[in-house]
Order: C-alpha cells, then sequence, then structure tokens
C-alpha cells in the first residue's frame, strides 16, 4: 500500500490503516510527508509501515504490533504510549518521545530532546545520540539505553526503570543514582544494544536507577518533595 | 473536651480545630492528607432560590404535564454522541480509590437510571466496562491503565487537566491502598506512595492539547465525543480555551468537589466555589457562539435536585455527582459509626478515604471491608437518589413553567445574598439589582 499525504489527509491514512485486518502485515509506505500530526496513530496490526519524511506530534501514538519507521524527524511524543512493536526514527526526537509507553521498542538514531520516556511503564528506548533534560521522569519500568550524553535531572523521582548511558551525565535527578551492573544487566543491555543495531559494548555505559528514597513519604526527605 | 464554660473564650483566630491542626503539624512533621471535598462554608446554590410561576408565568401541572430530562453530549464533533434520560452523570472516580465492588455498583446504579459513569486515574476495570452501558474513559496526567483497546471500548473520553479539589495538582493513592492488583494495573511498586503527575507527560498548553484531541480522534476514528474537564479557577479562559483546543464537551469541577487524598491546604485554599465558576464558563460559552453546542456538565457540591435545576437555569447541560454518589451507596452511614469511632472518625465526618479502612467497603481496597458493599443493592440505592434527584429538578422546572430542565433560566432565579447574586449574576431577591451590572458597579 502506497499513500501520499500530498494528495490524501492523515484521516484517510489512518483509517485506511485501522481499516486492516488484525491478522495484517502489509508493507505500507508513506509519501509527502510534511511534519503532519498524528501519522499512523492507533495501530493494532503487525504491519510494516516506512514513513518517507518528517513526522509531527505523536507519530505513532498507541502504537501496538506495527514495525513502524521514520526516515526523517519527528516532533513531540513519538510512540507516545506505546504498546507494543516498533518505532524506529532515523533522525532527531523532540521531547517526550515513548512518554508512559507500556511496551514495544523505540529506536532514535539522532537525539531525542527532554522528557525521553517520561513516566515509561515498560517501553524500552535506545537513543544512539543524546538525551534532554528530565528524561525518563518518574520512569515505572523499562529500559533507556542513551549511547550519548543524558541533560540536567536525569532519572528525576524515578520508580523501577533502567536507565544506561555511555556518556556523560549533566545531573541526577531527585532519588536517581548510579548504580552497579551486574551481569543480568550486561544481558539486558546487550540485547537492546543489538536489537537496535548499536555497535556500542555494554561494558561502557553506567548504569542508574532509583534509591528508592521517596517510596514513601518521610519528613527527613521533605526538600526532595 | 471541656464543655465551654461561661467566660472561657474561643479564639476566632485560634479556634480548637485550628490549634489541633498546630499540634498535629508539630507531631508529625507532614501536612494533612484527606479525601471528600472542601468542608469550609462557602457560596453555594443553597444561596439561590427559584422564582415559581404565578400570573406573570404558567407553571406545568406536576405529573401530568411533560419535562424533558434527556441530554445529549458530544454533538459538535463526535458521530456518536452520548444520549442520557437524564442530566445527572457520575464523576470520574479511580478503581484503586475505591473498591471494585464501589465501581460496579456506581456503574449498575448509573445504568438503572439511564446515564453514564466514569473512570478514574489508575484505568478501566474490565468489571466496570460491564456493568457500565455507557461509560467515560478518564485520559490523566498520570496515564495509569491507559491503554489503546480500552481507550477504544470507551463511549466517551475526558481529557482531566484538573479537579476542583486540587486544581494545579496530581492525584495521590497512599501506600495502604497499593494492592496487588492496584499496584499491576498502575505498574508500581506495591505498597508505595503514588503520587500522580500533574501535567500531561506529552503536551503544555492550549495549542498542543488541539493536536492532543486530534490524536484521541484519530485513535477512535472520531466516533466518540472528546471531553475537557477542568477545576474550577480562571474558568472563563480556561473554558474559551478548551473549546479553541476542539472539546466536545466540558466538566467544570467546583472546589467543593471531592478527592480521594489530597493535601488539606489544597482542598481548602484552591479553587473557586461551583456556584461563581458556572456562570463564567456560560459567559465564554455565549460570547464564542457555542452554548449548547459544546456541552457543560457542572460538578462540585451537586446534592440535591434544587442544585441540579439551579446548575440548568444557570445554563450548565449536565451536572455530575461524585460525592453524592458515594454517600447513596453508604458512605457515612449512621449503621457504621461503632466501625468509624474505631478508627478515630464517626458517621457524617469520616474523610479518610486515603487510609483505606472505609467502614462501608467504598473507598478501600482490603477485601473483608469491600464485601460489606453488595453493588447490586449499592447500585439500587444510587438508582434511588438519582431518580429523586432527577424528580426534584423536574418539579421545580414545572412550577417554572419549563417543559425541560434545560428551558430552565437564570431569569427563573433569585439570590438572598449580595455574594451569591454576584457570583451568579441573578438578582438579589426582592430587587432588580444585580452588583456589578445595570451601572451599580
Amino acid at each position: 500500500m502506497e499513500f501520499d499525504l500530498k494528495k490524501q489527509t492523515v484521516r484517510e491514512l489512518n483509517q485506511a490503516l485501522h481499516d486492516l485486518p488484525k491478522d495484517s502485515t502489509e508493507s505500507v509506505v508513506v509519501n509527502g510527508m510534511s511534519g503532519d500530526h498524528n501519522v499512523c496513530v492507533g495501530m493494532d496490526q503487525p504491519v510494516d509501515i516506512t514513513l518517507n519524511g518528517h513526522a509531527g506530534y505523536y507519530c505513532a501514538g498507541m502504537n501496538k504490533s506495527a514495525n513502524i519507521t521514520v526516515l526523517g524527524n519527528v516532533g513531540q511524543g513519538v510512540a507516545e504510549n506505546m504498546m507494543s512493536g516498533k518505532v524506529h526514527v532515523k533522525g532527531n526526537a523532540s521531547q517526550s518521545a515513548a512518554a508512559t509507553a507500556h511496551g514495544g521498542l523505540l529506536v532514535v538514531d539522532g537525539d531525542a530532546a527532554a522528557r525521553c520516556g517520561i513516566s515509561m511503564k515498560g517501553v524500552n528506548i535506545v537513543v544512539k545520540g543524546s538525551v534532554g533534560h528530565m528524561s525518563a521522569f518518574m520512569g515505572q519500568s523499562g529500559c533507556m539505553v542513551v549511547c550519548g550524553d543524558a541533560g540536567e535531572a536525569l532519572g528525576d523521582s524515578l520508580y523501577e526503570a533502567h536507565l544506561y548511558v555511555k556518556g556523560k551525565v549533566a545531573s541526577l535527578g531527585a532519588d536517581c543514582i548510579e548504580k552497579e551492573m551486574r551481569p543480568e544487566h550486561i544481558e539486558e543491555l546487550q540485547a537492546l544494544l543489538d536489537e537496535a543495531g548499536c555497535e556500542d559494548k555494554p561494558e561502557e555505559f553506567t548504569r542508574y536507577g532509583s534509591a528508592r528514597q521517596l517510596y514513601t513519604f518521610k519528613v527527613d526527605n521533605a526538600s526532595a518533595y | 473536651m471541656t464543655d465551654k464554660q461561661p467566660g472561657l473564650i474561643e479564639s476566632a483566630t485560634f479556634s480548637r480545630d485550628v490549634i489541633n491542626e498546630i499540634q498535629r503539624a508539630a507531631d508529625t512533621g507532614i501536612y494533612d492528607i484527606r479525601g471528600f471535598g472542601a468542608k469550609r462554608k462557602v457560596p453555594h446554590f443553597d444561596d439561590l432560590l427559584f422564582l415559581g410561576a404565578s400570573m406573570s408565568r404558567y407553571p406545568l401541572e406536576g405529573y401530568r404535564e411533560k419535562c424533558g430530562t434527556d441530554v445529549t453530549l458530544g454533538t459538535r464533533f463526535a458521530k456518536n454522541p452520548i444520549k442520557l434520560d437524564t442530566v445527572v452523570t457520575i464523576a470520574g472516580m479511580s478503581f484503586g480509590a475505591l473498591s471494585a465492588n464501589a465501581k460496579e455498583a456506581l456503574g449498575r446504579g448509573a445504568n438503572l437510571a439511564g446515564t453514564s459513569t466514569t473512570t478514574g486515574d489508575g484505568g478501566m476495570t474490565p468489571e466496570e466496562r460491564k456493568t457500565s452501558k455507557t461509560l467515560v474513559y478518564q485520559y490523566l496526567p498520570s496515564r495509569y491503565g491507559m491503554n489503546p483497546d480500552d481507550l477504544r471500548k470507551a463511549d466517551a473520553i475526558e481529557v482531566v487537566l484538573g479537579q476542583g479539589a486540587k486544581p494545579g495538582g496530581g492525584g495521590m493513592l497512599l501506600g495502604q491502598k497499593i494492592s496487588d492488583r492496584v499496584a499491576h494495573m498502575r505498574n508500581l511498586p506495591k505498597g508505595i506512595d503514588q503520587r500522580s503527575a500533574c501535567r500531561h507527560p506529552d503536551w503544555t498548553g492550549p495549542d498542543d492539547l488541539a493536536i492532543k484531541i486530534q490524536e484521541l480522534r484519530e485513535i477512535t476514528d472520531w466516533n466518540v465525543p472528546i471531553y475537557i474537564k477542568i477545576g474550577a479557577t480562571r474558568t472563563y479562559y480556561d473554558v474559551k480555551l478548551a473549546v479553541k483546543a476542539g472539546a466536545d464537551v466540558i466538566v467544570l469541577d467546583g472546589m467543593q468537589g471531592g478527592t480521594a487524598a489530597t493535601q488539606d491546604v489544597f482542598i481548602e485554599h484552591v479553587g473557586i466555589p461551583t456556584m461563581a465558576a458556572l456562570p463564567q464558563a456560560v459567559r465564554a460559552l455565549q460570547e464564542m457562539g457555542m452554548h449548547r453546542k459544546v456541552q457543560l456538565i457542572v460538578s462540585g457540591g451537586i446534592r440535591s435536585g434544587a442544585d441540579v435545576a439551579k446548575c440548568m437555569a444557570l445554563g450548565a447541560d449536565a451536572v455530575a455527582i461524585g460525592t453524592a454518589a458515594l454517600v447513596a451507596l453508604g458512605c457515612n452511614h449512621p449503621k457504621w459509626d461503632e466501625e468509624y469511632q474505631k478508627i478515630g472518625s464517626a458517621a457524617g465526618y469520616y474523610d479518610d478515604y486515603h487510609e483505606g479502612k472505609c467502614p462501608a467497603g467504598i473507598s478501600t481496597q482490603d477485601e473483608e471491608l469491600a464485601s460489606r458493599l453488595d453493588p447490586e443493592d449499592a447500585g439500587r440505592r444510587l438508582a434511588n437518589y438519582l431518580h429523586v434527584l432527577t424528580l426534584e429538578a423536574q418539579t421545580l422546572a414545572r412550577a417554572c413553567g419549563k417543559s425541560h430542565l434545560h428551558n430552565l433560566e437564570p431569569e427563573d432565579l433569585v439570590a438572598l445574598n449580595v455574594e451569591a447574586a454576584a457570583m451568579a449574576g441573578v438578582p438579589l431577591a426582592g430587587t432588580d439589582w444585580i452588583p456589578g451590572k445595570q451601572g451599580y458597579s
């Protein structure tokens, strides 16, 4: 299937995709992209989609099952609340990439801006470049791998998400600490690097996680709230 | 406590309640967290009266002449607007804050009365979807339990920006209520104090929200209405921005609206009364030519058919009840007084919903306590109450000569005091004076 967003609307594209059978493995190519918002949102089939150009906000939002590749940059909230499947951005991603996502894999070949992985709930994220400030804020579960640097307040108010950063971390957020890289973490990280097509070695990364000091209110921690 | 003796004068500034709170704060080092809504007295619908018909207006015959109570919500963009038999709906309350039995009872009661119920922070449970004919799915900043399958099962989507009890604040669910099931639904460790985000993670401001609403419409193929819920603060501006962002329906929650757990200081000191906010919302809609096109649901302290009718007269399309619905299920019922006393409260005062010890089995995740609430019986009680609200509102509308609740108008109302007259924009009873209007400002 081919679509051209110069001639068709996003509504027509999304409706056609939603109308595909549940078990469809169709290959879909979308041309004529010019930063359109809400492209390929709410996918619920194991289809293979290539977006030929830049996408706007919420590209692949709430994705389930689909394998979506963006040959360009994406705006705010790419793959937000993704449940499963894979979204691969060949360019850069704006803020709140994979926000609140419950599953699946987001790969960003370039950089991701602020709040990458905010409130992540099980998604795996691999950013080959760097991530902006407040990334993995309130991250609940899943893994975030950053092959470049991380901005300020990484992992602020973190729950149980695993964070792996190869480069520098500008600062850690409240309750986020450096943690020991044990064999199971090396294994977990290696699998994610392999899946994302990264050559980096797990041993070059540092793991960060929750100190679990803010899980229940203690008056001694009042300054951290 | 010593009975008051002549000559013992309690300070108005440092009352015994204030002294108690200072000492509680000194003992514990943490702010007071509680449920329920604002307990302070604020100008409310009790300060308004209806002008029944007599010579200049004809009343309708009670029981014989029809007075419609139905409402259709979401007519602006949605292919499938919500059609309800009564203007009284059930507000969003979460599984987590409430037991599964309580959520089921809300669904059953709403079904019997032909109205809708609403999910809350924590997602949609299969029980509530199964037992609720019309279910509104809340889309909250935390996105706990949020998934596209449930989104597609919803009859409407309510994007929650805030709530009247805590505009500008996120939810709280303290460790006592994070049971295995709640922890699993929210993807959190069991037993932690869960503090929900107060801002949505992937949009800021009305321009972003417009795109977010389009995303929700795209995912649901433009089938269901999108509501925007706001806590009452800068209502006039917020309503205008919500309309601009593409809302089908606006849900306006005043400061008397309830919560499952929030700081007392937040509940009592942030937001404005429902009666003050409602006319601002209506004015904003009217100025945009969108009154009755974007429907307005009002909540926060709705208790009786009089409150319902007064909201209608001031321009609301529907109301929502939360605290009153829980009371109808059995919250604060005198039959549990002894048990309330054991946990340091009393029937009629209980507001420690966050502790999860609710003797009535409503605001708890304790299986033994929750089993005290029979969803069918409690659902019937709620349906009875919803019918009474509707019948009372009809009674007042007929008395004003109105053949539908929506035909009530501000001209049917007067105010008992200057504050209510100014807030509601109706004349002080016995005068034609509306403070701030007609050159008297």
